[in-house]
């Protein structure tokens, strides 16, 4: 199961619709062995496209290495689709390299831009096998660090 | 001294679950090499033919290998090496698939 803040959930929402019809991207960094997704980092889709997201190379490593010092890793590893439902596609599922991450997908394909209800969905992936999770959404406050 | 070589958490199965290990060389290629002398089965989730693969990232010194010189990259002792895969993915449509089904 996912245990996601409320703050959190929305800056993901909110980072999905803004940067559609390209697909958004991002981490949720937390403290290693935790679980808990605390820091939000929106990332560039690097391919600036519909239908792909790269982090780009130099950002990716300036956020390992950040999390490196802290003793974070990434907890949520998020991204959307656009045009398609909130599920892993074979690209996803082939390229996904964080074992202990939640791959949270977000669908924009109802309202786009605009106000209104996203699909959020969270996964593990591991070794190309896809197992969906239960998403609980919690009021804490998301914790400054 | 040997030159560091840190191991992303996806690949730590080759490393008996070591975050860093120490590698020997000249280039890149030769380190690569080196490790998978120590660490088996590692050499082929980095390299495919004769290059890196698309969607692994390598660093020296914080440099993107494929700004200076991909395999060949010279290293010394003291340098340090950082393996990371690609965090990338996307919804698999071709562009045209995309915008028959976007909602535009």
């Amino acid at each position: 199961m996912l245990k996601i803040d409320r703050a959190t959930y929305d800056a993901i929402v909110a980072h999905a619709k803004k940067d559609h019809p390209d697909e958004a991207c991002g981490v949720v960094a937390g403290p290693e062995g935790s679980d808990h997704p605390e820091r939000f980092v929106p990332m560039v889709n690097a391919a600036r496209s519909p239908t792909f997201y790269e982090f780009d190379p130099s950002d990716l490593l300036a956020l390992y290495k950040e999390m490196d010092e802290r003793d974070e890793e990434p907890v949520v590893v998020y991204h959307s689709h656009t045009a398609t439902e909130a599920y892993p596609s074979r690209t996803d599922i082939g390229l996904a390299s964080e074992p202990n991450a939640h791959y949270v997908l977000v669908s924009t394909r109802e309202h786009g831009n605009s106000d209104g209800p996203v699909e959020f969905r969270s996964y593990r992936i591991i070794d190309g096998a896809v197992t969906e999770e239960e998403v609980t959404v919690t009021d804490e406050l998301r914790s400054k660090a | 001294m040997a030159i560091e070589v840190r191991i992303p958490t996806i690949l730590r199965t080759y490393t008996g679950g070591e975050k860093a290990v120490s590698g020997e060389g000249a280039t890149l290629s030769e380190v690569i090499d080196d490790l998978e002398s120590n660490h088996p089965g590692i050499k082929e989730r980095l390299i495919e033919g004769t290059d890196l693969r698309r969607f692994v990232n390598v660093y020296v010194n914080d440099e993107d290998v494929r700004f200076t010189g991909g395999l060949g990259t010279s290293v010394a002792d003291g340098d340090q090496v950082v393996v990371l895969p690609a965090v990338a993915g996307g919804c698999g449509l071709t562009r045209a698939e995309w915008a028959s089904t976007a909602n535009i």
